[in-house]
């Protein structure tokens, strides 16, 4: 019985991948390769390995550092910073699922509904991109001030009681409050979970809703068995290309929030550039990495798509 | 119900128009508030209507010098990224070989890390080879992070080529190079022009990995984080507004190119 539980396999034949044939010169991929993979080995992977070792070294900015193999810097941070972690976490994973429920019934549109409008649209979602991303942000204190439209309809609403019970705004503003900074992620990385939603919904056959609907299922047993399913592509990258961003982003924290929604990236950032303590800021970073990658593979295993990596 | 039969079976048109909304709500702000007055340094509320700042865009001082720095950045970054990423984009796609699976895996590890993780990581490898942060300290940060977007904007379009045009132009006695340059470029082209139209759009945003790297150099990113600490000119609105009319104007005029291309051929 367990196979019923499964997911059936996909209706078109996917294409085994095919073998690039064997070209004259064996080394020429290799100098296709060497200017692009060693920029990247130079600046992305030995810079890690330079962190890695400063986040095990001791001493102080004027005398210098030394490698000692000072593994309590890692503990030392992370029982100082723990709730910071938390937060990233827990804002990050809002925003996340914020995203995909605001994201999918616009990548659904795009795909399926939109007709002449299609291109229009994805003009607007793509366009905001250009206007820096940090004017767009400020723009949100002007949309949530203090005594503004949103806050007097939310208010009016009732709708700020009940986030105020939550603790996720306090008292009559939802600047500098956990909310203005889930607000201003989601915002922020919305585009991330639309574009790949969009191409893996537009993948999909059309005629597999005709075959749904002339089976009896109703619309919204033919999105949840039939649409959802096969768009989960989208949705695992999309949930990923959320997720990871906001859980080291620093900037909607700042902008938006106050001390009290200080994610780890705004730690990581103080630390290394004001503070200077360059130990601790290494091993906060790699802890953030590593819990990362956890989660993500995790994530990964879990959805089944392994060939996204 | 009419009403609730009417709202079940547009759901997700009011839903999808809803969050669209949601997404150009800031540029409206941003665009509306380019028009006004402000009392103070910030620039939060409305208070009057006036023309001032789109008159005198550069009229603050250093806006428009950090808004070159990020233009000749995103320019040398785009090109250095496309270069190079195009090249591992065809080796990637074209070859078999051994690293295949590492070299993969350098590609797609720096687009799953979060950017401050990237950024530290970077300056610390700066602050130990005692570079001189700044101009090129930002371009070479600026060319990593965008290179692995390239190569996968690159690839996508590579791997749905048909390798039969190759044949075909081989079969007519075209030489490799003659192959490559009449045949596989054209039309990698728009996978390679939208890798280039990327990398533009990230290095000019970014803030992040631009913050831990520039030193005292300043991007127009950076400008506006300073001035959300010091005072937000009204000109930093224009400068948004600009470029989002830019983007629009820029993609409309390729579809109508591609759109008129496509009615010849036809």
């Amino acid at each position: 019985m367990a196979t019923l539980t499964e997911a059936p396999p996909p209706l078109t034949p996917t294409a085994p991948e095919k073998k690039p044939p064997r070209r004259r010169g064996r080394f020429t991929p290799y100098w296709l390769l060497l200017p692009g993979i060693l920029w990247l080995l130079v600046f992305f992977a030995l810079p890690m390995i330079y962190q890695a070792s400063t986040s095990v070294q001791t001493g102080s900015l004027e005398e210098g550092y030394k490698v000692t193999w000072h593994f309590v810097t890692y503990w030392d941070a992370l029982s100082e910073y723990w709730p910071q972690f938390l937060r990233s976490v827990a804002y990050a994973a809002a925003a996340t699922v914020l995203c995909l429920v605001l994201g999918y019934p616009l990548a659904y549109l795009i795909a399926f509904r939109a007709g002449r409008w299609r291109n229009l649209i994805m003009i607007l979602v793509i366009a905001p991109f250009f206007t820096s991303f940090l004017i767009r942000t400020l723009a949100w204190k002007t949309i949530l001030a203090d005594g503004g439209p949103v806050v007097g309809a939310l208010n009016t609403l009732h709708v700020l009681d009940v986030t105020n019970w939550l603790g996720w705004t306090a008292g009559d503003r939802v600047l500098a409050t956990p909310l203005a900074v889930v607000c201003g992620l989601t915002y922020n990385f919305l585009p991330f979970m639309i574009l790949p939603l969009y191409t893996s919904l537009e993948r999909i056959d059309g005629r597999l809703h005709e075959a749904a609907g002339d089976l009896y299922a109703r619309p919204i047993t033919v999105f949840r068995k039939v649409t959802f399913p096969l768009s989960m592509p989208g949705v695992v990258s999309g949930t990923l290309l959320t997720f990871i961003p906001a859980a080291g982003d620093y900037v909607n924290a700042d902008l938006l929030g106050s001390t009290d929604t200080r994610m780890i990236g705004n730690v990581i950032q103080s630390q290394f550039l004001r503070i200077l303590d360059y130990p601790t800021a290494a091993a906060l970073s790699f802890i953030l990495m590593a819990a990362i990658l956890v989660m993500v593979t995790v994530y990964i295993r879990r959805s089944g798509t392994e060939d996204l990596v | 119900m009419p009403f609730l039969n009417w709202l079940k079976r547009h759901f997700v048109v009011i839903a999808g128009l809803l969050t669209l909304g949601y997404l150009l709500l800031p540029n409206v702000v941003v665009t509306v508030f380019s028009f006004n007055r402000p009392k103070g340094r910030f620039n939060y509320e409305w208070q009057q209507f006036s023309t001032d700042a789109w008159k005198d865009p550069c009229g603050v001082s250093d806006l428009c010098g950090s808004l070159s720095v990020s233009l000749q950045i995103a320019f040398w970054a785009t090109l250095g990224a496309t270069a190079l990423g195009t090249l591992i984009a065809f080796a990637l796609v074209r070859y078999r070989f051994r690293a295949r699976g590492a070299v993969n895996s350098l590609i797609f590890l720096p687009m799953a890390m979060p950017e401050v993780v990237m950024a530290a990581s970077l300056l610390t490898l700066f602050l130990n080879m005692g570079a001189q942060l700044g101009f090129w300290t930002i371009l070479i940060a600026h060319i990593m992070f965008c290179l692995s977007f390239v190569v996968t904007a690159v690839k996508a379009r590579v791997m749905s080529m048909d390798p039969r045009l190759e044949q075909a132009a081989q079969d007519l006695y075209a030489g490799p190079f003659q192959t490559f340059i009449r045949v596989t470029l054209p039309i990698a082209a728009p996978g390679i022009a939208a890798g280039a139209l990327l990398a533009f759009a990230l290095s000019f945003d970014d803030f992040i990995i631009t913050n831990f790297n520039a030193g005292s150099t300043v991007t127009f990113p950076m400008f506006v984080w300073g001035s959300a600490q010091r005072g937000t000119p009204v000109q930093i609105n224009v400068i948004g507004t600009a470029m989002f009319l830019v983007a629009v104007l820029l993609v409309l005029a390729s579809m109508v190119i591609s759109n008129r291309r496509n009615r010849q051929k036809a």
